[in-house]
């Protein structure tokens, strides 16, 4: 007998077009769920972290791991990691902050305080950096640094502010290259594996759980950093970031994105002009 | 079927094999060519895409977030991020390296092979390491054209011959070869 079962028209049968079927069922599922919403993030780099996961739970395709995901918390909690964690350094682009310290901070100055925004925090590296960096253009008891992330468990990591000892040394070489002016390791003591940075750093610190893509704006900033966060996020979704960055920037606030990364998908590109342009570092002016 | 895309990942010795291997593309070749050149995260943002510039009739584009894939462009993979390949257009990530590498030629070729199947040609050119292999076999699995220099004429002949082991039934040419086999692809189409 013939089978009575045909793939859609237009819905072929290659390996590549049943996978996107696959993580769109498992991504739809995590949303009704657990609430968190990953189905506008960049196809290309959600699927290498989706299989990172795969693999590391022994398991063989995305609708195995669909299965898993939607029984067990625990497995959920593991995937959640995978997928927020963004891997960063301190002061990772020195340039970015060369020109923060020459191009933002004097702007700063001509406020009585300022609120930053520093969202997508991950684990905390660019938080402690620009704390430092902060602290030594003698600003940051009048600023206010608001951290967010989707991610608890990484917000613990930023809070703890332990970073491991074997990165200090390539640490050490980007903060002398940010323009440092002190010495890197006034900043750290050593604790068992890793160094502990001082807690004077956070003390103006607010950490809070914030998702981006269903969260709505908390506050008026006159900074927003958010380097390398949005390219894990496809053009739509991008653009509603920008449209919330722009709702929450005081008139003439600053937005620092990464060195890659534009104003292409906002729909208020044309309300920014360029501080640096190299640096990706905008400034509302409309 | 038409092929649609090229890449082409080399590390050591690459800039100097990239230069070769462009120059003997024929002009009537447009498909976008799209580059993972190992560097360090210092290096210059530009500068590779500078020099091939000042050589190449081509337009040289270092990849920004999102960009679209157009016809008869070389892309350049920005340092310190890896270059991924959508449906038409770019996407980066800062995500660990892999095999010590960002960019990563695997992580360029797998996502190429994802998104557009029997439509790429994987090129592997000079390097000093394996990366490139897994993704060249993915490619060549996925119905794709593989190419790789031959070890005997490149710089350092260790990735062209990890490509080689993994993808075994790649065609191997020398850098001026490259270029015009690229063509009669072009011309006969996926087979």
């Amino acid at each position: 007998m013939a089978l009575q079962v045909e793939t859609q028209a237009g819905e072929g049968t290659s390996r590549e077009e049943l996978e996107r079927v696959e993580i769109d069922l498992l991504l739809e599922g995590i949303y009704r769920r657990y609430g968190f919403d990953f189905r506008e993030y960049a196809p290309a780099s959600l699927r290498r972290r989706l299989w990172r996961r795969i693999h590391a739970e022994r398991l063989e395709s995305v609708s195995g791991l669909q299965e898993k995901v939607l029984h067990d918390p625990v497995c959920m909690e593991r995937l959640l990691l995978d997928l927020s964690i963004n891997v960063t350094a301190m002061f990772r682009d020195p340039s970015f902050y060369v020109a923060f310290r020459r191009e933002v901070a004097p702007l700063l100055r001509t406020y009585p305080f300022t609120r930053i925004w520093v969202a997508g925090c991950s684990t905390g590296e660019e938080v402690y950096s620009l704390a430092i960096l902060l602290a030594e253009e003698e600003l940051y008891e009048r600023t206010r640094i608001y951290a967010t992330d989707i991610n608890e468990a990484v917000l613990d990591r930023a809070r703890a502010g332990v970073f491991a000892l074997d990165k200090m040394q390539a640490y050490t070489e980007n903060y002398i290259k940010a323009g440092g002016t002190r010495a890197f390791s006034e900043y750290y003591v050593a604790a068992y594996d890793g160094v502990q940075f001082a807690r004077s750093l956070v003390e103006n610190v607010v950490f809070a759980q914030h998702n981006l893509v269903s969260d709505r704006s908390f506050n008026e900033f006159n900074v927003i950093v958010c380097r390398n966060v949005m390219i894990y996020f496809d053009r739509s979704l991008q653009g509603r970031v920008h449209r919330l960055f722009y709702e929450s920037l005081a008139p003439l606030g600053v937005l620092a994105l990464g060195h890659k990364e534009s104003l292409a998908s906002s729909p208020h590109a044309e309300a920014f002009e360029e501080l640096d342009a190299e640096e990706k570092i905008f400034r509302r002016v409309r | 079927m038409a092929y649609e895309l090229v890449v082409v990942g080399c590390s050591w010795g690459g800039l100097a094999a990239l230069g070769r291997l462009l120059d003997h593309l024929p002009d009537g070749v447009d498909l976008p060519v799209v580059v993972a050149q190992h560097r360090g995260p210092d290096s210059l943002r530009g500068a590779l895409e500078a020099t091939l510039r000042r050589r190449l009739e081509r337009p040289v584009v270092e990849v920004e977030d999102k960009d679209p894939i157009a016809l008869g462009r070389v892309y350049i993979a920005p340092p310190d991020y890896h270059l991924l390949v959508e449906p038409g257009s770019f996407a980066l990530s800062v995500d660990e390296r892999v095999r010590h590498a960002r960019p990563s030629i695997d992580v360029l070729f797998e996502s190429a092979a994802d998104a557009y199947g029997e439509r790429v040609i994987g090129v592997v050119l000079t390097g000093a390491n394996e990366d490139g292999a897994a993704g060249l076999a993915r490619i060549a699995e996925r119905g794709g054209a593989a190419i790789v220099q031959d070890p005997g004429t490149a710089e350092a002949r260790e990735m062209p011959e990890a490509a080689l082991a993994a993808a075994a039934a790649a065609t191997v040419l020398p850098l001026e070869g490259i270029g015009p086999h690229i063509a009669e692809l072009c011309a006969v189409g996926v087979s």
